[in-house]
């Protein structure tokens, strides 16, 4: 019965120590000459939290430019100690790093920061979405008057919503870049809407109800009930500008009806 | 040089058997060098990315590979299959990576002596494994079971490592030996990482090279490393794949081509990326060397450009 | 009880059909149509804030190499304000004045 334990041995003892700077070398492994290991096994866990922190920086570039490097490095290794990835592609890693922003002490004076996250977490899965034809806006012209209040909308796959009680869509886009960073009234509340029709990703800011209104023909609820929710949400709710707004987007695919 | 480049594939009927490469210099392609690759003229070499990149749904990654693959031979070198672990193969990823194959029907296939998951925690680094008769069984085991599902034989890497195990009851070069024997598969011979672990663990690279079943060599890897130091101040050398291949790297390189042929050789510069230009004069420099030990049927060739 | 409106089949047709007329023209988003709803107080009507931007930020990729950058793991580290968070303004917010621990 020893045999499996010894085999897997070696597996149990790396996990354990790779995300533990403190912790002590596996007693499994040796250097020639039975010299230390130590430094050795140290080259494992500097590339493993190095190539990880690294990761975090390329699917958060912003975050990182808001708060510069030194800081985004220590809150990253923070969050990669706590939650290294669980799937070996890194294009998904990172999604609990936003909720990690809002609660790690020391970003409190940014408060913005976590949903400036979000929104670059929602631009790169809007990146690797699947390719789909966007809907051709002349689709809905066919369609009856009295049916227009059952309509459905398919959702584009990478078309993503993020809300704000902040600035966030301002912020990401002006720290997305090399320019200069003007002054922003960061309490300004934005939400913003991410698509991507062909290669090129795009971030919007929507209007009033705008978030409500395009939240809900995303999850497939019918253009009656979500006009009337945007409405109830912004009474200055624009129908046609939404409407018009989201199809230019790139936010749907198809239409359809509540009853098929 | 036209000439030795595949026909550009149909988009709906890929390559069933993409062509054989034959001695010749290949990169890692980095999509920050694609303008400057299809600005350029056509080229010989052929192009390597790691599959886990091109795993999404959709988007430019994939935009970007097909156009590298309708003018160019592929490489996709897996690089988290986690076979040298204890653990079962991960089936989800498995798939992903048939899938990936059957898409691109690249020429060459490839994958790391090496693991990078356990239990559910991906460490994003190949980490080490002890050479036992048991690790050697399951490393087997796991070969065969990502040969069965792409359904053609794989390349298997050896490692660049700074450990090794009071448990090994194997040398390297044996254990890579009876993986080979008893799964059919090929093997990458990274020059770089035999440099490194050689350094690292006081052995000859020479003496491995020697013991190393090069018959099975159907790629080749170079790149740069990068020195520090162990405990006791002695060159720790590190896999860095940040700078242009080390001259003692190349002189490994000319000896085992010139020993075993040529065969398809990728130039790796993963961090500290340079320009298309510097990387693709690694790979001319690369070229020249398989080059001068071509089997000599370019007498006609010869006698065509008189 | 809070009045919900009722948006009528007559008043969603009328919308289409303004939608698809502005999409029919040069799309919604023509510069003199984004500042005649900034000027009506409808603020930044789908305002493209960023488009692009492919390559510069696609994402991770992973590793098959070590790396040569060593991080010092220990937790002897301070904050420096090195970013661009001094130039936000947030009320409550310390103009992202951080602090060294």
């Amino acid at each position: 019965m020893l045999q499996p334990e010894q085999a897997s041995g070696y597996a149990a003892q790396f996990a354990a120590a790779l995300l533990t700077p403190d912790g002590a070398t596996p007693v499994a492994v040796t250097a020639p000459g039975a010299k230390a290991a130590g430094r050795r096994f140290d080259v494992y866990r500097n590339n493993v939290t190095v190539s990880l922190i690294e990761s975090l920086i390329a699917i958060y570039p912003a975050v990182q430019r808001i708060t510069g490097p030194d800081f985004f490095r220590a809150m990253a290794r923070a969050h990669v100690r706590e939650t290294p990835p669980t799937s070996p592609l890194l294009f998904d890693y990172g999604r609990d790093f936003p909720c990690f922003i809002g609660r790690y002490e020391h970003a409190e004076a940014m408060p913005f920061l976590p949903d400036v996250a979000r929104i670059e977490r929602a631009w790169l899965d809007a990146y690797h979405a699947a390719d789909a034809v966007p809907l051709d806006g002349a689709a809905l012209a066919a369609v009856p008057p009295e049916r227009l209040p059952g309509l459905r909308f398919a959702a584009h796959p990478a078309a993503r919503i993020v809300r704000s009680d902040f600035a966030a869509a301002t912020i990401f886009s002006a720290n997305r870049s090399d320019a200069p960073v003007p002054r922003i009234d960061g309490s300004v509340p934005e939400d913003a809407l991410i698509t991507r029709p062909a290669f090129d990703v795009a971030v919007r800011h929507l209007p009033p109800g705008g978030a409500v209104f395009a939240t809900l023909l995303i999850t497939q609820h019918p253009l009656g009930a979500a006009a009337e929710a945007a409405f109830e949400a912004a009474p200055d709710f624009d129908l046609a500008t939404n409407i018009a707004g989201l199809i230019e987007a790139g936010a749907f695919t198809d239409i359809g009806f509540e009853d098929s | 040089m036209r000439n030795d480049a595949p026909p550009a594939p149909c988009p709906t009927l890929p390559l069933r058997f993409p062509p054989p490469l034959g001695g010749v210099a290949g990169t890692c392609f980095k999509p920050s060098h694609l303008t400057a690759i299809l600005a350029g003229a056509p080229q010989r070499g052929f192009f390597e990315v790691h599959a886990e990149n091109y795993m999404g749904a959709g988007g430019p990654p994939h935009h970007q590979l097909e156009a590298i693959r309708r003018d160019h031979p592929l490489s996709i070198h897996g690089v988290c299959m986690s076979i040298g672990g204890p653990q079962p193969l991960d089936r989800e990823h498995l798939a992903r990576f048939r899938k990936l194959v059957a898409r691109y029907q690249p020429s060459l296939v490839s994958e790391h002596l090496a693991w990078s998951t356990h239990d559910t925690t991906f460490f994003n680094d190949l980490l080490p494994l002890p050479y036992t008769a048991a690790t050697l069984a399951r490393v087997c085991d796991h070969i065969d079971e990502v040969q069965s599902a792409i359904r053609r034989p794989i390349l298997l890497e050896n490692p660049s490592t700074y450990v090794a195990f009071h448990e090994s009851t194997m040398s390297e070069t044996d254990f890579i030996r009876a993986i080979v024997r008893r799964t059919g598969c090929g093997l990458l011979l990274d020059v770089n990482n035999v440099f490194v672990s050689a350094i690292n663990h006081g052995f000859s690279p020479q003496d491995y090279l020697a013991d190393f079943p090069l018959a099975a060599v159907g790629e080749i890897h170079l790149a740069g490393h990068a020195v520090q130091a162990d405990d006791e101040g002695e060159p720790l050398l590190i896999d860095s794949h940040d700078g242009p291949v080390a001259y003692d790297v190349w002189a490994l390189f000319a000896n085992v081509i010139a020993r075993n042929g040529p065969v398809p050789t990728l130039i790796e510069w993963d961090s500290n990326i340079p320009d298309w230009p510097v990387l693709q004069a690694e790979a001319a420099a690369a070229q020249t060397i398989l080059d001068d030990h071509a089997p000599d049927c370019s007498q006609e060739v010869r006698d065509a450009a008189a | 009880m809070s009045a919900k409106k009722t948006v009528t089949t007559l008043a969603l047709a009328g919308a289409v059909t303004t939608a698809l007329a502005s999409l029919a023209m040069a799309g919604p988003l023509t510069k003199e149509q984004v500042d005649a709803a900034m000027a009506a107080k409808k603020e930044k009507c789908f305002g493209v804030s960023l488009k692009g931007q492919n390559d510069c930020a696609a994402g991770p990729g992973t590793t098959c190499q070590g790396t040569s950058t060593v991080d010092y793991q220990g937790n002897a580290w301070k904050f420096v304000a090195g970013g661009t968070c001094t130039s936000i303004d947030v009320p409550g917010g310390k103009k992202g004045s951080l602090k060294p621990i």
